[in-house]
């Protein structure tokens, strides 16, 4: 299992063969790249930063439980920091066994659940300022506010 | 409730983390030397107290205390990392409540 925060560029082919072993029969791979709009505003760049000690804590658990939920034999997960331009890759997530359905299962799982709960948080760059990302809600059970009152 | 099991009588020290958009009005940490409150509803209480001007963003965040996901409730202890999460863009491309 290979979980990762990185600052340097992401090499997804070298990752992928790291993964395989004979008794695979599938890899699926997600590599996330930069976008060059953002809700059709022209993005020059992005900066992602990280809770890293939480991230890696929270990105091992999740490949731990797609391994278990899901069967699969590996998983590899790895997040660049910093400062990423456009068409490189963020994340990359691939998912090794020995039949495609589950790796294509395990891989959708994974980074739609990083993205609700892994601590990263991404500042777009535009010509004309910068915003942070608005992100997706937390779910329910992680909001500290919404089940326990206004505090 | 178990409330209580940890007062201090001058207030608690505890390392606070900001992070995203929290950044931009509190840095990236601050160390609490007296903290006054005993729960992770009391800590969010003081920090919305001093930037009301977040105003909704306070509903919307998640703490984590010594790197784990943190309920209201949950009784701090004298020396705790405590770290303040608006919702998480990681991964890559665009947020699905604002796509399409």
């Amino acid at each position: 299992m290979q979980v990762e925060l990185v600052r340097d560029r992401i090499d997804t082919q070298a990752i992928t063969d790291r993964l395989k072993v004979g008794e695979d029969g599938a890899v699926t791979v997600f590599d996330g790249i930069v976008r060059n709009n953002t809700r059709g505003r022209q993005t020059l760049y992005l900066d992602y930063t990280a809770h890293e000690s939480m991230a890696l804590r929270e990105m091992g658990e999740l490949a731990d439980e797609a391994i278990a939920r899901f069967g699969v034999r590996d998983v590899a997960m790895v997040h660049r920091l910093g400062r990423l331009e456009i068409g490189e890759t963020s994340i990359l997530i691939a998912v090794a066994s020995a039949h495609r359905g589950v790796t294509f299962a395990a891989c959708r799982w994974l980074i739609d659940t990083l993205k609700k709960q892994v601590p990263i948080w991404k500042q777009e760059f535009f010509v004309d300022g910068a915003v942070w990302a608005p992100g997706e809600p937390f779910p329910a059970e992680l909001q500290v506010v919404s089940s326990h009152g206004t505090p | 409730m178990a409330a209580c099991q940890n007062r201090y009588a001058y207030g608690m020290r505890l390392r606070v983390l900001f992070f995203g958009v929290l950044r931009d009005r509190f840095g990236q940490e601050e160390q609490l030397q007296q903290f006054p409150g005993h729960t992770v509803a009391d800590l969010l209480r003081y920090y919305r107290a001093v930037a009301p001007e977040l105003d909704q963003l306070w509903g919307t965040l998640a703490v984590a205390v010594n790197q784990q996901y943190a309920a209201a409730s949950l009784q701090l202890q004298q020396d705790d990392e405590v770290a303040l999460l608006p919702p998480v863009s990681g991964g890559a491309g665009c947020v699905r409540k604002h796509a399409g």
